[in-house]
């Protein structure tokens, strides 16, 4: 399968941008092959110059931009030599590209049928006529049911997962030597993803095409890609088969990217997430000697000094200088995390405690928060021509009928994907959106609706860490002063004690007391998370709202953040609702996990019990649908059928019968189903299908 | 699209229903007594309530605005006090000549700022761009009596030194002429009035160039491998006019109505003089009758924008 003339090769390539008249290099000496039929990944944080590297190869840089040195062959053609004119021939013919965000990657005023028709038309040369027939016969290749009405649709009437499909028919069906992918599936559901990624797999199997990779899921690399490079600050650092490179990676920094994630049924019990040290540093401030020795444990003085190289002589390249006493089992890469750069932790002492044995802690008595039957509901505005009508009014109905308990000390996991419903839901505890129906309580105590009519005191007990740390401070406002009106309104700290409040709650999220003084851009994501984390944690709330507290954040740096929540969190004996739709961060860190779809509860299960069957059929599917870090386990996702309904008109019976792959029949579209428990793991499933019937089928 | 059509429309019959009432009122509380000006100064208290009573003025004042309104929409619009003569012919006279100063006037802008505004979008911040910008600012920085004046001394007077036909430098358009005879005539006012629109719209296309430039769709057509002509003209253009478009519209109720410096330069018979000429008469009939075709205009003007909006922009259209 494999030829001798590789259909990509890089040689040597170094890209800049210029930014402020100087030109800072994004890309630096990077070289590699692909070959047909090969999927080759480029695994990178934000940052590491990896969508660079790829829109470099096709040259498509913008203007200021600019490739300094090194060559770029296709199929043996020099592709830096071709004029401007030239590269058009290329594009879309020869090398095509699936971009990420397919949403705002087609054009919102043209069909669907002629984005791709007119690029049929011009690189086949067909007549419009055939040209649409070819466009949709494509559309039914990525697997659109109704192609027809898809051509003739515009961009935003199509869902997100259905827009990735169109990208992916326009990218394959000029049949190129080379595709570059993206991060194709970064914003999409994990069910989504999985469909589209199997899609992906069988097209460029049966064209033979050569594909360049890019994400920065790991999980997703060890399930598709032949060959993975690992780029990090414009870099390469480790190139190796994939089987090599997850299971045993000669880089420090693979190594600790490959750690940093929690997988499926790693509990913070048994396992404690190794994460980086620091971040990746700017463009324009690159360390001397190697560029990851300031985050590397291994770090000796001869990386200070010198660049790596390559080791040459093995299947597989490494740029460490200790890469031989990694391979000779000397060092491991993965040597625990050393102490911050501000010296040992002292305010957490637990984490250095080894694991504890897992105690069942879901028979506590007294609940920090109790939800009973909540429904938030938004109303849809009509237009006067439909109350004339007298059409019902109708609802985006965002949660219905959710029933949860947390216990005091407690971290319940809510997961489900995009639409589910799970951030209004935290909205709703929070009192920032009105309820529909339903009881919430905090200490027993029924908590206000709205957060204008809680109390001080309230307020204290319950705050929140968001998703994006960056747009959660006011920019003017220094991160002392930030954290110091949280400790003055919720704590009554006297103002001349406040430096001394706000340096004990730095150093406990483990920054340095001199960020005091900086403004929120002066800090990256990860960072300004921690002082998030400080602000949330800093009045000892009763319970503290996670939403999506990692998924903007590096992976490098998501480990760290985790193991900062769940330390606190065990410090100050609080109870954790944390909201996520990664399966595997929420299994992580929750003793309870929640699965919900459409805004409805379908499984509530211990977490250590949500990984076993009998679970629901859409627990099922989401945990089929994560791509393992190990590729040894290519499993075969089950597939969802169709998108999520609209929540303004959510299927009767079981909100899920409509996709349900163990869809029963007449009684899950009349009838509510029932709540069930497991006998052994105590899940509730909310399902038709009786437990003993599921466990059946599942194993 | 009906829902959408039926909403422009309910807005277009509120906004033409409220100006209404608001042009009622205000004339109806400017100083002055109608009929006082009508007949003068010396006359009687007898005749004066005669004539009060002949124009329906002791009458409470919401009949006298339904009364008023249903005149209007019956084509009834009176007589001018001034003139003495019937107002409909008059305003429909005057809203003719105005329409075809506006349309030759769109006719010369649009095309010219679009190329212009493309131009110095697809080159921002090279030479090209600047020039474009400059140029533009300069022109519409000058008041459209000293553009019009200039453009009288070039292509009227200058022409005509040079032995040639110059350009009619007044425009004292005899009623029913032809178009082919006036057509000359409009020549010099629709240059002045381009001038003024053209950097503004030139401005706002170039903005709208630049910015759909930045969307990743642009960079999804231009690695399509398409033709750079295809993706300028199919992708960038269409999506970047669409704020344009509103713009043009608006300025079209702009031109029919507000031209009241240039129309004097320029000695045209056009709508915005005959406002001038019925606030110096205070002649309330022909004022409230030409405000009133002023606010139809731009409610017009308006509505077709928010079609041709719709009709381009799906995102409106399909909701």
């Amino acid at each position: 399968m494999v030829s001798n003339e590789p259909v990509l090769q890089i040689e040597n390539l170094t890209v800049a941008y210029r930014q402020d008249g100087t030109w800072l290099e994004a890309v630096r000496d990077v070289s590699m092959s692909i070959h047909a039929g090969e999927t080759y990944g480029l695994v990178g944080e934000s940052g590491s110059g990896k969508t660079t590297l790829a829109l470099a190869v096709m040259r498509y840089l913008g203007k200021n931009g600019s490739i300094r040195s090194g060559q770029v062959f296709l199929s043996g053609r020099d592709l830096l030599a071709l004029s401007l004119a030239e590269v058009r021939q290329v594009w879309g013919k020869q090398i095509a590209l699936v971009p990420q965000n397919p949403g705002s990657a087609l054009n919102p005023t043209m069909r669907i049928g002629e984005q791709l028709a007119e690029s049929l038309r011009h690189h086949l040369g067909l007549d419009p006529a055939a040209a649409r027939g070819l466009a949709n016969e494509w559309f039914d290749r990525v697997g659109m049911a109704d192609s027809e009405r898809v051509a003739d649709s515009y961009p935003h009437q199509i869902s997100g997962g259905m827009q990735q499909r169109v990208l992916i028919a326009l990218a394959l069906s000029t049949d190129p030597h080379l595709l570059i992918l993206d991060e194709p599936t970064t914003n999409l559901d994990v069910t989504t993803q999985a469909v589209i990624l199997e899609r992906v797999r069988e097209l460029i199997q049966l064209q033979n095409t050569a594909v360049l990779y890019v994400t920065h899921n790991l999980g997703v690399v060890a399930q598709v890609c032949d060959r993975v490079a690992v780029l990090y600050a414009g870099e390469l650092v480790e190139e190796a088969s994939t089987a090599d490179l997850f299971t045993q990676p000669f880089h420090p920094y693979t190594a600790g990217l490959i750690e940093s994630v929690p997988r499926l049924g790693d509990t913070k019990e048994f396992v404690r997430l190794q994460s980086i040290q620091g971040s990746i540093p700017a463009l324009g401030e690159l360390p001397s000697g190697c560029v990851f020795r300031p985050r590397c444990p291994l770090a000796v003085e001869i990386c200070e000094t010198r660049p790596p190289f390559f080791a040459t002589g093995v299947s597989r390249k490494s740029r460490c200088h200790r890469w031989e006493e990694i391979l000779s089992g000397a060092v491991d890469p993965r040597q625990g995390e050393l102490p911050g750069p501000h010296g040992p932790t002292s305010m957490l002492q637990h984490s250095a405690s080894p694991p504890r044995p897992p105690e069942d802690r879901t028979v506590e008595a007294n609940a920090n928060l109790r939800i009973a039957a909540l429904d938030v509901h938004f109303p849809v505005r009509r237009p006067l021509i439909d109350v004339i009508r007298r059409s019902p009014p109708r609802a985006v109905r965002a949660v219905n009928r959710v029933d949860l308990e947390i216990a005091p000390g407690q971290t319940l996991g809510l997961v489900g994907e995009s639409g589910s419903g799970k951030t209004t839901l935290a909205r709703a505890v929070m009192g920032l959106v009105p309820r529909t129906g339903g009881e919430i309580e905090l200490l027993s105590a029924p908590l206000p609706e709205r957060l204008s009519q809680r109390d001080l005191a309230t307020l204290r007990r319950l705050q929140m860490v968001f998703q994006n740390p960056d747009q959660a401070f006011n920019p003017h406002i220094t991160i002392g002063e930030a954290l110091g009106r949280t400790l003055i309104r919720m704590l009554g700290i006297e103002r001349s004690q406040v430096k001394t409040y706000v340096a004990g709650l730095l150093e406990a999220v483990r920054l340095n007391a001199e960020y005091a003084g900086r403004y929120p851009g002066q800090l990256s994501g990860g960072e300004l998370q921690r002082v998030a984390i400080a602000r949330a944690f800093a009045a000892s709330p009763e319970l503290v709202i996670c939403d999506e507290p990692v998924s903007s954040l590096d992976v490098s740096v998501q480990a760290a953040i985790l193991n900062l929540i769940h330390d606190l969190q065990r410090q100050h004996r609080n109870s954790l609702l944390l909201i996520s739709h990664d399966l595997a961060v929420v299994g992580y860190l929750a003793d309870v996990i929640a699965v919900v779809y459409l805004g409805h509860l379908m499984e509530v299960a211990p977490a250590s019990k949500l990984f076993e069957p009998p679970y629901h059929p859409y627990t099922e599917a989401l945990l089929s649908a994560i791509p393992d870090v190990d590729p040894t386990r290519r499993g075969k996702p089950i597939h969802l059928v169709g998108d999520i309904p609209r929540p303004t008109n959510i299927p009767t019976g079981c909100p899920f019968h409509t996709r349900c792959p163990r869809f029963l029949g007449k009684i899950c579209v009349d009838e509510t189903p029932p709540w069930q428990t497991t006998p052994r793991t105590k899940n509730r499933i909310f399902c038709h299908i009786p437990v003993s019937e599921l466990a059946a089928m599942q194993t | 699209m009906f829902r959408y059509l039926f909403r422009r429309l309910s807005f277009l019959l509120l906004t033409v229903v409220l100006t209404s009432l608001m042009i009622f009122l205000v004339t109806q509380w400017l100083p002055g007594d109608v009929c006082r000006v009508v007949l003068g100064r010396e006359v009687g208290e007898a005749a004066l309530q005669s004539c009060r009573n002949e124009l329906g003025l002791d009458q409470p004042l919401p009949i006298q605005y339904t009364a008023w309104l249903m005149d209007f929409l019956r084509g009834d619009w009176g007589t001018a006090f001034s003139t003495r003569l019937p107002i409909f012919p008059m305003i429909f006279e005057r809203l003719r000549n105005s329409m075809l100063l506006t349309a030759l006037t769109l006719a010369i802008s649009i095309p010219a700022a679009v190329g212009l505004g493309v131009a110095a979008g697809l080159n921002a911040n090279k030479p090209i761009d600047g020039a474009i910008s400059v140029a533009s600012l300069a022109v519409v920085g000058l008041p459209e009596f000293v553009t019009g004046l200039v453009l009288i001394q070039f292509f009227s007077f200058g022409l005509r030194e040079l032995g040639l036909p110059g350009l009619p430098a007044s425009s004292s358009i005899p009623s029913g002429a032809p178009f082919f005879q006036i057509l000359p005539m409009l020549v010099l006012p629709a240059m002045t009035a381009s001038l003024v629109l053209l950097a503004y719209i030139a401005r706002l296309t170039r903005a709208g160039v630049v910015e759909e430039l930045k969307q990743p769709y642009v960079r999804t057509a231009e690695l399509k491998g398409l033709p750079r002509r295809t993706v300028v003209v199919k992708h960038v253009l269409r999506n970047a006019m669409l704020p344009t478009i509103t713009v043009i519209a608006i300025s079209f109720g702009w031109l029919i109505s507000g031209l009241v410096v240039i129309e004097n330069v320029f000695n045209y018979p056009g709508l915005g003089r005959l406002m001038l000429f019925a606030i110096d008469r205070r002649d309330l009939p022909l004022l409230q009758a030409v405000s009133m075709v002023t606010v139809l205009g731009y409610a017009l003007a308006n509505l077709a924008a928010d079609l041709l909006y719709a009709a381009l922009n799906p995102r409106v259209r399909l909701g």
